[in-house]
């Protein structure tokens, strides 16, 4: 698996805010190494966020989302205590899955 | 007979390892958009996203900055009163126009904030699926340093 997300789920007057930070590169494909070559593309390119087994929230990113990419979602119906599991996969087809306990 | 027996097992572990590794290209097999984050345009990438046209609206904010001093890292949100089923970010100077689109799920509320890179000062595009159609909003940004590395 890649490097580890940060996660932190917060609820609120039953709305929870999540705040996720990934660890990736985001390659556009439109940079060269120093020996001219373009570096390929490399991003992640899905994300899904999960309360008690159920998708609750999906993201697509493309190349121009920024380095180490930061998400902010928010959602009702998840009570403090409860896992919030966040899974991302890029094009490469490397995934990463992390969790939080909503506080 | 034993030897048959262990070529086919062979053969089967070959072939299977080979289906399982780039004959379907990760955009078909994860439901990733291709068509619209290869739009160039705003047109283009509403049609990929099956619309012909996005109708303004004051009901989606965007919040991001006047003027973002890094391309590389622009923080940009949509929240919208709208009964939104999809959100969408895009750059229009960008050379992919489309870098983020979300879909909010039960529960989820029309909300979002991500950072993207912008390669030049550009107006950004907030688009909005509810109701079936697509709504959209703009903001310029303006950036002093720009984004793609190049």
């Amino acid at each position: 698996m890649a490097d580890p997300m940060r996660v932190r789920a917060v609820e609120n007057g039953g709305v929870v805010d999540v705040k996720i930070l990934m660890k990736h590169d985001m390659e556009t494909g439109q940079r060269k190494d120093a020996s001219g070559k373009v570096i390929a593309a490399w991003h992640i390119a899905n994300i899904v966020a999960k309360i008690n087994n159920k998708e609750v929230f999906k993201g697509e990113f493309g190349t121009a989302v920024s380095k180490d990419p930061f998400l902010n979602f928010k959602f009702k119906g998840g009570a403090k205590g409860e896992e919030v599991v966040i899974t991302w996969i890029d094009n490469k087809g490397d995934t990463r899955t992390d969790k939080t306990i909503i506080a | 007979m034993d030897y048959k027996r262990r070529h086919m097992i062979k053969i089967g572990t070959v072939i299977s390892l080979m289906a399982s590794t780039g004959l379907i290209s990760f955009a078909q097999a994860n439901e990733w958009n291709k068509a619209a984050f290869d739009g160039k345009s705003l047109d283009d990438v509403l049609k990929a996203l099956g619309s012909a046209s996005a109708e303004k609206s004051a009901s989606i904010t965007l919040n991001a900055p006047d003027i973002a001093e890094n391309g590389a890292v622009v923080p940009v949100g949509i929240s919208t009163t709208l009964p939104a089923s999809q959100l969408a970010i895009l750059v229009e100077k960008n050379p992919n126009v489309l870098a983020a689109q979300f879909t909010i799920l039960e529960g989820a509320q029309a909300f979002v904030t991500t950072r993207v890179k912008m390669s030049q000062s550009s107006n950004v595009y907030a688009l909005v699926k509810a109701d079936g159609k697509w709504f959209v909003t703009s903001k310029e940004i303006k950036v002093t340093l720009g984004g793609c590395g190049g």
